[in-house]
Order: C-alpha cells, then sequence, then structure tokens
C-alpha cells in the first residue's frame, strides 16, 4: 500500500463524528467612508496613499513621486502611467529584474478593514515584480474598495478555477524580528504607494 | 531535535538570568497588547473565532473527503501532490525533487513543518545548501540553533547579540546594534541567496479544497522571492492546513495576522494556485502523527492550530521560561498538547509548563480548549506512570492532606510556623522545589479560618442589625 492509500485509510478509520459546515458569515463590519477608513490603515501599515482624479493626473503625481528621483530602472505595466522605461516582457528570466528601482503595477481592488490591494499575475509575465522591485507603486480603481474581507472573497468567485498567481498585498516589505523593532524594507519592496484613481 | 530534559530542568539557564527572563516577558507582552487592541477593533471577533472553530472541526470530520478533492482540484491546475506518512519520508521526496533537477541551494521561507522533519538538516547531509530566509529563522539558523517561537523565531535574542553575529558573518560595523542597519545588512545578503537559489521551499498556512490552491503568508515577502525566481517551488504542509472553500479564507486571514502580531492582515498573503508558467509546484501532503490525533477524543481540537502563536505570547510560563525550554519545534501551550501526544514518555514534563490559568483559551482565535487538555494530559500521563517521583509522592501527600479537615489544620500550622521559626538553610533545602529561584511568600499573621470564625463571631454578636 503506498503512503497516500495509507494515510487516507488512517484518516478515514479515525473519522471523528460530522460536525456541519457553517453557512459563510454574512456580514463584517463595514464602514461609513471606506476610502478614508482604506487610506488610513495604510499609513498604519507603512504604506503611502493618495487619490487621483484619473489616469493623466496619477501619472503626473507618479511622476513627482521621490521614489522617482534617483529611479534609474521603471517597470510600468498600468496603460496610461508612461514613466517605466524596461519593458518586462524583453526579460526571459525574472531574475533579470532585480536591478529595478521603481514598479507601477495595477491592483484590481482594496480592502478598507486591512488595506490589502488584491494583485494577480494575468498578463504578467513575471510575477517576481510586485516583491523583487525596490519600490511598488498600485494603482487602484477608486470605487473599487470593499469594507471587509469577507466582501472580498464574495466578490473574488470564480477566481480561481485557472492556474494562476494572487496576493493581497498590504503595505510594504517589513519585519520586526529584531528586538521587536519595526523596520521596514525586509527583503520585498521597500515602499508601496497606492493611487486610488476616481475615473479610469 | 528534541532534547530529553525536562522542562523545569531545560528552563534553569534561561530563568537564571532574572534581567533577560523579564525582558523576554516584556516583549511578548507587549505582542499580546497588540492583539487585543486589533481583536477589540473588531465587534464580530467573537463569532469570527466562533465560525473559525466549526470550519476546523468540520474540516477534520471530513478530512479525507477534502484531501482527495484538494488533491484532485491542485492537480488539474498543474501541481504535484506528494503524500508523506512520517518525516522521514518527506525529506525523502524533498530531497528526490531537488537532485532529480540537480539544484544545489534552496531557499526556504518559514516552515515550521520542515523544522519538525528536521529537513535542513538532512539536505545539508545530503550536500544541499538551505537558506531560511525570513529574517528570524536567518538569524537562528546562522546561530546553529532553533527557532524559539513559531512566529518570532528569534525573539530570545538581544539586538548586541544579532549585531555581533552579523559583524562576524556579514562584516557590519563592529558594535552597531540598530535594527534598521542590521535589516539592511540582512536584505543585501539575502537578495544574493535568493538569486543563486535553484528552488524554493515553502510552508503554507491554508490549502483550499475547493480550488487546490494553497496561500501563504509572510511580512517579509520572502516566501514569494523565493518561489518567484527559481522554476521549482516545493511546499509542504501537515494534512490539518486543509480548508474546505475559498471563501473561509475571508475568516482565517482576519484572525490569523491580528492573533498573532497585532496586524490587521501580514504584508503578503499569497494565493497560488498552480505552478507559474514553465515552473513546477510539488506539495508535500505530511501526517506524522496527525491522523493519531484526529483519533483522539481528549486532544483532536488541537487540529483547529492555524499556528498565530498567540498562546505563547500570553503564556506566563512561556514567557518566564523562553521557547528552547520546551526542547521541540512548537513550544507554548499548543506545543505542550501536540508534542506528548508524538512522544509522552520524551516530553511527560510539558503538560506540567502550565498554571491552569486559561489565558491561551482565551486568546485562541480557533477555540482550542489549551489548558483543558493540558489538564487531561496531566491525568494521563499519570495514568501511564509518567510522572515523576516527586511529583507522585507530593501527589498523594497532597491528596491524604486535603481529604482529612484535621491533617490539614495541623499540616497548614506547620507550614506556616516552619516559615517562621525555622533556619533558612532547612526550608530552602534541596527537596524544596518550590523555593528555587524564589522567595517563598511570608506567612499570613491569620489563617482564613480564623478569619471567617472571628467574621461570623462578630455578626452574631450583632445580632438582628446585620439582617436589617
Amino acid at each position: 500500500m503506498d503512503s497516500r492509500q495509507r494515510i487516507l485509510n488512517r484518516v478515514r478509520q479515525y473519522q471523528p463524528a460530522l460536525v456541519e459546515l457553517p453557512a459563510h458569515l454574512q456580514s463584517g463590519i463595514t464602514f461609513a467612508d471606506p476610502r478614508a477608513q482604506f487610506l488610513t490603515v495604510l499609513e498604519q501599515v507603512g504604506g503611502r496613499g493618495t487619490v487621483a482624479s484619473d489616469l493623466t493626473d496619477a501619472e503626473s503625481f507618479v511622476r513627482t513621486l521621490p521614489v522617482m528621483e534617483d529611479a534609474k530602472t521603471v517597470v510600468s505595466l498600468v496603460k496610461g502611467i508612461g514613466v517605466g522605461n524596461l519593458d518586462i516582457n524583453s526579460c526571459q528570466e525574472p531574475r533579470e529584474l532585480v536591478g529595478v528601482d521603481v514598479a507601477i503595477a495595477a491592483g484590481k481592488f482594496a480592502v478598507a478593514e486591512n488595506a490589502a490591494i488584491w494583485v494577480t499575475d494575468e498578463n504578467l509575465k513575471h510575477r517576481a515584480i510586485y516583491f523583487i522591485c525596490q519600490h511598488l507603486v498600485l494603482v487602484v480603481p477608486a470605487s473599487e474598495i470593499v469594507d471587509n474581507m469577507h466582501q472580498a472573497y464574495a466578490r473574488l468567485g470564480g477566481a480561481f478555477d485557472r492556474p494562476g498567481f494572487s496576493a493581497f498585498i498590504s503595505g510594504p516589505s517589513k519585519t520586526a524580528d529584531i528586538e521587536q523593532a519595526l523596520v521596514i524594507g525586509a527583503q520585498g519592496a521597500r515602499s508601496l504607494t497606492v493611487v486610488l484613481v476616481e475615473s479610469l | 531535535m528534541t532534547t530529553h530534559l525536562d522542562h523545569p530542568t531545560a528552563a534553569k539557564e534561561f530563568v537564571a538570568n532574572d534581567e533577560r527572563a523579564h525582558w523576554h516577558d516584556q516583549a511578548l507582552w507587549f505582542v499580546r497588547k497588540k492583539r487585543d487592541r486589533v481583536a477589540h477593533a473588531l465587534p464580530e471577533w467573537e463569532a469570527l473565532r466562533e465560525q473559525a472553530s466549526r470550519i476546523k472541526l468540520h474540516t477534520m470530520s471530513r478530512l479525507a473527503q477534502y484531501l482527495e478533492e484538494f488533491e484532485r482540484q491542485a492537480t488539474q491546475l498543474g501541481a504535484v501532490v506528494h503524500w508523506a506518512t512520517n518525516a522521514a519520508e518527506h525529506n525523502q521526496i524533498v530531497l528526490r525533487l531537488l537532485t532529480e533537477r540537480g539544484v544545489r541551494h534552496v531557499a526556504k521561507s518559514k516552515s515550521m513543518l520542515t523544522e519538525e522533519c528536521g529537513l535542513n538538516h538532512f539536505l545539508e547531509r545530503h550536500g544541499i545548501e538551505v537558506v531560511d530566509t525570513d529574517l528570524g529563522e536567518w538569524i537562528v539558523q546562522q546561530r546553529r540553533e532553533h527557532p524559539s517561537h513559531i512566529v518570532l523565531p528569534a525573539i530570545h535574542i538581544k539586538k548586541e547579540e544579532v549585531g555581533q553575529l552579523f559583524h562576524e558573518r556579514l562584516g557590519t560595523t563592529a558594535g552597531a546594534t540598530d535594527p534598521q542597519y542590521l535589516t539592511e545588512a540582512a536584505r543585501q545578503h539575502l537578495r544574493q541567496e535568493f538569486l543563486r537559489a535553484g528552488a524554493g521551499i515553502t510552508g503554507v498556512n491554508f490549502a483550499i479544497a475547493e480550488t487546490g490552491g494553497i496561500v501563504v503568508c509572510t511580512n517579509e515577502g520572502n516566501a514569494d522571492l523565493g518561489v518567484s525566481l527559481p522554476k521549482l517551488h516545493i511546499a509542504c504542509l501537515g494534512i490539518e492546513k486543509l480548508i474546505p472553500r475559498a471563501a473561509d479564507l475571508g475568516v482565517f486571514l482576519r484572525l490569523l495576522a491580528r492573533s498573532a502580531t497585532g496586524q490587521p492582515i501580514t504584508t503578503y498573503s499569497s494565493h497560488f494556485h498552480g505552478p507559474r508558467a514553465g515552473g513546477e509546484l510539488h506539495i508535500v501532503l505530511v501526517d506524522n502523527g496527525r491522523s493519531e490525533l484526529l483519533a483522539s477524543d481528549d486532544f483532536r481540537r488541537s487540529l483547529n492550530c492555524i499556528r498565530c502563536g498567540a498562546c505563547m505570547n500570553t503564556c506566563p510560563v512561556y514567557r518566564r521560561s523562553g521557547g528552547h525550554s520546551y526542547g521541540v519545534t512548537v513550544p507554548g501551550p499548543i506545543g505542550s498538547i501536540i508534542n506528548p501526544f508524538a512522544d509522552p514518555a520524551a516530553h511527560s514534563s510539558l503538560p506540567g509548563a502550565c498554571s491552569l490559568c486559561g489565558s491561551c483559551t482565551d486568546v485562541c482565535p480557533v477555540k482550542i480548549d489549551l489548558h483543558h487538555q493540558l489538564y487531561v494530559w496531566r491525568r494521563r500521563l499519570a495514568e501511564k506512570g509518567l510522572l515523576s517521583w516527586s511529583k507522585r509522592i507530593s501527589m498523594k501527600l497532597a491528596g491524604a492532606v486535603l481529604r482529612n479537615p484535621t491533617l490539614y489544620r495541623i499540616a497548614g500550622w506547620f507550614g506556616r510556623n516552619s516559615l517562621r521559626f525555622l533556619p533558612r538553610w532547612l526550608v530552602y533545602n534541596p527537596l524544596n522545589i518550590w523555593g528555587r529561584q524564589r522567595e517563598l511568600p511570608v506567612p499570613p499573621a491569620q489563617t482564613f479560618r480564623e478569619l471567617y470564625q472571628i467574621d461570623m463571631e462578630n455578626k452574631n454578636s450583632l445580632g438582628d442589625n446585620s439582617h436589617g
């Protein structure tokens, strides 16, 4: 008998009486102003946020970001924010992205309770870009902010039917592994800037 | 990695350094307070705990079905699922995957399962270099230690010690202790390790039966870097990590980071559904004693555990004795339940490393009745004849004294007076374990019985007035 069968047999043999699967929780915390809540929590988790009226406005905001000043290599994955100088598709290997100073990518939606932003590798050659860049800028439709994680997963519905990578990102990479002192910029992006765009 | 010292003996050195023990205590209490703040900010916190507990209990009651569903879905997405009944098999599977592909360097992100299986040493013995990429884990790996906490692996180490270590390993300035500076040095070093690695190994926080996906949560982004650069991703998980539906993550992700560190969510909550284009995803499902836990009515609930570490942060014994005193991968209250299950004789002292205060049960996000289980363990160990000689005798004596009011009064009188009048060397004799590393309390001027009698006499002398 192989290990698979042995484990399954044992788990079946020891199976306790059925405990019913509870229905999904229907409610979670909601906010009078989800956008304000999102921006507040974003700051608490070490990120920075702003609201832009449209993509042109967003682009000029990105151009003036302090992290853009010394940036040599910039990848923009957002159509309409033409500040990039490296085409990610020209890189065969994700390792080639190690020199990227700033990456601008699209977030699908945001969550007010924890400042998490949903990103995926749909039409993206190297998902590593979210983590290997020194500074990350996420552009998110301002209208797409849900209150809590229950609403977030309800809206994700069939998103996992096909192979792919996706993640909630909340703030920049951080650690407190040395005496519980919070340090921003552990292994991933050193900073996260979120641009909420009102009309996309 | 199991040391067979009992908990009090293993804790001796840690406890002897009073200042350091207090520093450790305070560091963890600080995390506990952060947890309280974010938990109390959510009106539905208790409903979330209840929901999480019921989802886990349900999953454990139909685990075989969910494991099969997970395997089916994950395979359909292009992942390869492996099954390991024990640690040795798990290690062999990982080694085979690496050697078949000629991988010599591995970037590993935090995984208590691979610690439990002793994977690092096993791979190193076979000539494969494993780098732990979580900063805390990298620090303990460089010190040739094991994590002392499942979420905060280096919580027992002071920044001066980290500074010294980094000076030796990374060439940072001698005497430098600034966490920002030290973290930056580690970042630069680990970036090179990520680029060099031929494979990434991660643990798994949640495996979704419905979709065949796995979810990995980190703050540093090390898991994502580790598995997004090389072509091979090996994910190792215990079979209890299954959850039925993707939407259940809404519940668990809301609880996990809040309970662990007081954050609203970890920085990265990554969902892997199948391998990336041109890459491979191998998922190793490990039993290693978990199915036996499933059979136990007493201890099954401990399979609910999502490894947040909240029970450790709040435990007065853990905070004052340090994680290494448990001599196991998962220390603290939850560890004191699951480790004696794996080997009762080796870990018989752990359920006693508990004051039954119940704080762990109060903070557990998946409602494991931790202190009840620890209490049951003590009974089971006594039945198995695994209590120490001194504990057996003293429990017998205590039982006899507490059953007999006259004996109890005499013993009380004797205790109070011996503390008052006996010379110090006799009170703090080697047999008196209560007198080690602490002062015994000053005996009260009056006993409870005396106070009660005086009170009753006063009431009686007040007569009817007392009813007015």
